[in-house]
């Protein structure tokens, strides 16, 4: 991403050692400020990617227009996390961006494994930074098409498509079909939905079903149906160029030449 | 953190069911016993069990039965109500995190506690490959002392077997060793029923030795030892035939098949889902179709 990061470490150096599996969150320093005054971010739209092609396609369509500031990151440190120096020294893999000109607007990428026992702590953390009144949430998600359950076999050329998932107190109508039973949803978009459901908030979740394991324009383009419903205040780019789609999609599996 | 409301259900009976571990594709017995309860009854959700402890997941209504309802959220833990049999039930759909599980129970009991049931029912299931000689049939049940003197009669009147004790080394004759009560695969219900006589609460538990695979006979078996206790249907689970075959040889032959049948139930009534007398059935709920998957690609073939 082109914006800077600036942030600011609230928690004491010793404690990643003591709780090695919490989340911390490190917001840039205008928002530390304002949540120590007892505050919360004032958030009317909160944009949650989960997933490469989801992360990539927020990027190339949204956060790419240079509008944005970061506004913080969370980490979480799993068995599953790729540590380079360490685990406080791991470039951070969820981050969030505030809107310059209308800060209610929060977009959050994450593309690293949240654990299962660090999914609801991420969840209530980040929530608890959030003022909830008139709060929308929407959550994009990567899923394997071999997850998705139907009656009638489906053939590759079906994939990738889109299914939707709503809390009661969402009102508008989704972009796509209902996710069909029995068909569930889990991990994070998973504990987001469950948390806006239990404290009625809007939030809607698109998972999209793919064939391909990693990064892929296609997979990418099937979210572009969810544009318009992003909220007014996104000015959305006009189709990012090839190159653009390329830098954002570039292969995390170099090693993994088993299918070229 | 709960958000279910407490103190409200004096006189009511309280289900809830235990999964099996490991948390199987199929689902678990106790799960889908109390699916077919909810999914029968038509019971309405009250209530989110919030917590950390469990995995979190999310899916539309299981158990919508028109197009009107089908698009409603549904949380790992929630709390139903059927108010004319003053019966709720709490369904939990989601494995339980491994380091939670103490924690896990101590929210269960607690809440227990504070909503004042005046009986609690605990469903779950145990791994049959691990029985002794004596637990060769499928049902027992544990009950805790406060339950057991008012429900005494009615258990004898029912027949079901005590939950045996086991020793704790097989075949080592140690005196000093105490048979111990021993539940592999039930996961918390052994944990859940200690805390529940130490905390003097008024707790049984239901439980069917079973193995993995398809559960549903067996869900069903479980929901009728439940149901010949608490009497929530009017009957037992009929298994019908129907023929519509008008060949009189094969009317006597299927009557030679029943009259074999009924000797075989007669021997081994714990196989037997004979009812007495006509009655509602369960209601399998909608989010029970493809438990192995998706349909064959034709392809295949």
């Amino acid at each position: 991403p082109r914006v800077e990061q600036q942030s600011s470490s609230q928690s004491l150096p010793f404690i990643p050692l003591l709780f090695p599996r919490a989340v911390h969150l490190h917001w840039s320093p205008d928002v530390t400020e304002l949540l120590r005054s007892g505050n919360k971010l004032q958030c009317s739209s909160f944009i949650l990617a989960v997933g490469h092609n989801a992360a990539s396609f927020l990027s190339a369509y949204v956060l790419a227009s240079a509008n944005w500031d970061a506004a913080g990151r969370a980490l979480a440190w799993n068995e599953r996390s790729r540590s380079g120096a360490g685990r406080s020294g791991e470039e951070s893999a969820c981050v969030f961006y505030r809107h310059k000109d209308e800060p209610s607007v929060l977009i959050c990428n994450v593309t690293c494994h949240i654990a299962e026992d660090q999914l609801f702590e991420w969840t209530e953390k980040v929530f608890d930074c959030l003022q909830s009144r008139e709060l929308a949430v929407t959550v994009l998600s990567d899923r394997s098409v071999a997850d998705y359950k139907t009656p009638d076999y489906l053939c590759s050329s079906s994939a990738p498509f889109l299914r939707s998932l709503h809390s009661s107190a969402f009102a508008d109508r989704p972009v796509c079909p209902s996710l069909e039973q029995p068909n569930i949803i889990t991990g994070l978009p998973a504990a987001v939905l469950n948390h806006c459901q239990v404290h009625r908030i809007a939030a809607v979740v698109y998972q999209c079903y793919s064939d391909v394991a990693g990064p892929d324009s296609v997979t990418v383009e099937s979210y572009k149906p969810v544009l318009n419903k992003l909220g007014r205040s996104i000015q959305v780019n006009s189709p990012p160029s090839t190159d653009v789609l390329r830098k954002f999609l570039r292969s995390a599996e170099i090693q993994s030449n088993l299918y070229i | 953190k709960k958000n279910v409301s407490s103190g409200f259900w004096p006189n009511f009976t309280h289900i809830i069911l235990i999964r099996i571990w490991p948390a199987v594709a199929v689902g678990n017995v106790g799960q889908l016993a109390v699916d077919l309860v909810v999914s029968t009854l038509n019971m309405s959700r009250v209530g989110y069990f919030h917590t950390d402890c469990l995995i979190p997941m999310a899916g539309n209504n299981p158990y919508a039965s028109c197009k009107d309802d089908t698009e409603e959220l549904h949380t790992p833990a929630e709390v139903y109500t059927a108010a004319e049999l003053k019966l709720a039930v709490l369904q939990i759909r989601a494995p339980i995190l491994q380091t939670r599980s103490k924690r896990f129970r101590q929210q269960l009991v607690s809440w227990i506690k504070a909503s004042g049931f005046s009986r609690t029912v605990v469903l779950s299931s145990s791994h049959a490959y691990q029985r002794d000689d004596q637990q060769l049939t499928p049902l027992r049940y544990l009950i805790t002392p406060s339950l057991l003197t008012t429900s005494a009669d009615a258990l004898k009147e029912l027949s079901w077997r005590e939950m045996e004790r086991m020793p704790a080394f097989p075949g080592v004759k140690d005196a000093d060793a105490e048979p111990r009560l021993c539940i592999p695969g039930g996961g918390i219900t052994k944990g859940l029923y200690t805390d529940s006589c130490a905390e003097d609460l008024p707790l049984a538990v239901l439980l069917l030795f079973c193995s993995e695979g398809d559960n549903i006979p067996d869900a069903f078996a479980l929901v009728n030892h439940l149901n010949d206790w608490l009497h929530l249907l009017d009957g037992q689970v009929t298994l019908k035939y129907h023929f519509s075959c008008e060949s009189a040889e094969f009317k006597r032959d299927m009557q030679v098949f029943k009259l074999y049948l009924y000797i075989f139930i007669y021997f081994f009534p714990d196989f037997s889902y004979q009812s007495q007398e006509p009655n509602r059935k369960w209601k399998v709920p909608s989010s029970w179709s493809l438990l192995f998957g998706s349909g064959i690609p034709p392809a295949l073939f």
